[in-house]
C-alpha cells in the first residue's frame, strides 16, 4: 500500500487532499506543521509527501531541509502544495530538494498528474 | 431544432473540417452555436443562423466550423508517446540523420500549442541535437486557437497538467497569474493554418508527425484520405503518432504499425531502420474488421 504524509495547517486542505489520495490508493497520515512531519516521519517514513509552504512552527521548507538531512530522509517524493507561486519559491523548494510543485488551488487531476510525473502511481 | 437546420449543420461540417456530428450531439450544436449566433447580432437563433449562412457566407462558415472544434490538449499527453520519442526514436533519428544534422517535425493538430511545445522542450532536453537545423511545424484549422499557441501563455491550472514543474521553471517566464513559453522554444516553431482535408504538400516533407487526437473526430473515408495526405509528406523513413484512441488498422494501409513501439506508425513502403527491420508485415486490409 502507497503511503503518503499530508502536511498542512487548513484542516480543510488536509480533508481535500487526503480523499483524493485515497482515491488514487494511497493511505494517508497527517501533520499540521513541519515539526509534527518531522516526528510521523521518524516513526514511519511516508513514500510521499504532500507539503505545504506556510505553517506555524515550522515551515514547508524549513521541514524538507530537515528531512533531506535525516537517516532515510531522501526517500519520500516531496511535493509541495502551496498558494505561493512565485518563481522564486519554486526554485527555492527545488534546491531544497522537492520533487514537485502543485500551485493552489488544485483538483485530483493535476495531484494525478504530478504523481505520474514522479513515478509515485 | 428543425431537421432540415441539423441537416445543414451536419453536411457543412462533414465538408469544411471533417467533423461528423450525430443527431446525439445536437446539444453540441446548440451550447456551442447559439452564443455565436447572438455574438454576431443573429435574430432567431440556429434558424436564423442557418437562413444567414445559406447561399454562402465565408466568415460565418469558418466561425462555425472553428466553435465546433475541440481544443482539448495538455502537456506531454499521455505521456508515454513523449517516452518513446526520447527512448526509440531520437536515437534511431540521431543515426540516420547524423550527416545531415537537420530534422523536420509536424505537429498536425496543434490545438494551443501544448504538443508542439512538449515536442520541442524533449528536443532542447536530447544534448546530441546540438547544432542541428531543427524544425518543428505546428498547424491547426482554427486561426483561434492558433493565435493562442503562437502567444504561448498559459494559465497555472495549463501548466500543472503533464508539464514536469522543472520544465516550467526552465522554460517558461511568469507573467502575472500566467506562464509564458521563453523566446528560444518559442523559436523553434513555426505556427501555421492548415486544414487537413486539403492538399498540404506545400508544407515539404517531415521526418516525425504527430497527428494526435483528431482522426477520432472524422468517419472512416475521411480517416483514409487524411492518411493519405499525411503519407505524402512523411518521408519514407519518416514516422507518424496516432492518438490513444487511434489507428490506421482497418481504414488505410499506407501506413502500418511499427511492432515494438506502440501507437507508432510508418509507411507501407517504409525504410524506417530497415537494416534492423523491426517492422511488422502489414496486415491484408480484408483482415481486418472494417
Ligand atoms: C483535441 S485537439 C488535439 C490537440 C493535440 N494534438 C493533442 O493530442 O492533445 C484537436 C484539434 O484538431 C483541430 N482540427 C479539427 N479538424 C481539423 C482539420 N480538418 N484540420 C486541421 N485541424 C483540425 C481542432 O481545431 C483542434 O485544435
Amino acid at each position: 500500500m502507497n503511503t503518503c504524509l499530508i502536511v498542512d495547517d487548513s484542516r480543510v486542505v488536509r480533508k481535500v487532499a487526503q480523499k483524493i489520495f485515497e482515491e488514487l490508493g494511497f493511505t494517508c497520515n497527517e501533520a499540521e506543521d513541519g515539526k509534527q512531519a518531522l516526528e510521523a516521519c521518524a516513526k514511519s517514513m511516508p513514500e510521499v509527501i504532500l507539503l505545504d509552504w506556510n505553517m506555524p512552527v515550522m515551515s514547508g521548507i524549513e521541514f524538507l531541509q530537515e528531512l533531506r538531512k535525516t537517516a532515510g530522509g531522501d526517500a519520500p517524493k516531496v511535493v509541495f502544495c502551496t498558494t505561493e507561486n512565485d518563481f522564486a519559491f519554486i526554485q527555492k523548494a527545488l534546491e531544497a530538494g522537492a520533487n514537485e510543485y502543485i500551485m493552489k488551488p488544485f483538483d485530483k487531476e493535476i495531484v494525478q498528474s504530478k504523481l505520474l510525473q514522479i513515478g509515485a502511481i | 431544432m428543425k431537421d432540415t437546420d441539423f441537416k445543414f449543420f451536419e453536411e457543412l461540417l462533414k465538408r469544411e473540417s471533417g467533423l461528423i456530428i450525430t443527431p446525439e450531439k445536437t446539444y453540441l450544436l446548440e451550447s456551442r452555436l447559439l452564443p455565436l449566433a447572438q455574438k454576431q447580432g443573429i435574430q432567431g437563433g440556429l434558424e436564423g443562423l442557418v437562413q444567414k449562412m445559406r447561399g454562402g457566407n465565408a466568415s460565418l462558415t469558418r466561425a462555425v466550423v472553428e466553435a465546433m472544434t475541440t481544443n482539448e490538449t495538455s502537456f506531454f499527453r499521455d505521456n508515454t508517446p513523449f517516452q518513446k520519442l526520447k527512448e526509440d526514436l531520437f536515437p534511431a533519428f540521431i543515426k540516420s540523420r547524423g550527416a545531415q544534422k537537420s530534422l523536420r517535425i509536424w505537429s498536425a493538430a496543434c490545438s494551443s500549442g501544448q504538443e508542439p511545445y512538449s515536442i520541442a522542450m524533449m528536443l532542447k532536453e536530447a544534448p546530441q541535437f546540438a547544432g542541428w537545423r531543427i524544425e518543428i511545424v505546428a498547424t491547426d484549422l482554427s486561426q483561434d486557437i492558433l493565435a493562442q499557441a503562437k502567444a504561448g501563455v498559459y494559465s497555472q491550472f495549463e501548466v500543472q497538467r503533464g508539464l514536469p514543474i522543472q520544465m516550467l521553471v526552465k522554460y517558461f517566464t511568469k507573467q502575472g497569474e500566467n506562464w509564458e513559453v521563453k523566446p528560444d522554444l518559442k523559436s523553434m516553431i513555426s505556427f501555421k493554418e492548415a486544414n487537413l482535408l486539403t492538399d498540404l504538400r506545400h508544407l515539404g516533407q517531415f521526418d516525425i508527425v504527430f497527428c494526435r487526437n483528431v482522426l477520432i473526430y472524422f468517419d472512416v473515408p475521411t480517416k483514409g484520405k487524411v492518411l493519405s495526405t499525411i503519407k505524402d509528406i512523411t518521408k519514407q523513413d519518416g514516422v507518424l503518432f496516432l492518438g490513444g484512441a487511434e489507428t490506421v488498422i482497418g481504414i488505410s494501409d499506407v501506413f502500418k504499425p511499427l511492432t515494438n513501439v506502440r501507437g507508432v506508425y510508418v509507411r507501407a513502403d517504409s525504410t524506417f531502420m530497415a537494416e534492423k527491420s523491426p517492422v511488422a508485415p502489414a496486415p491484408p486490409l480484408s483482415a481486418v474488421q472494417k
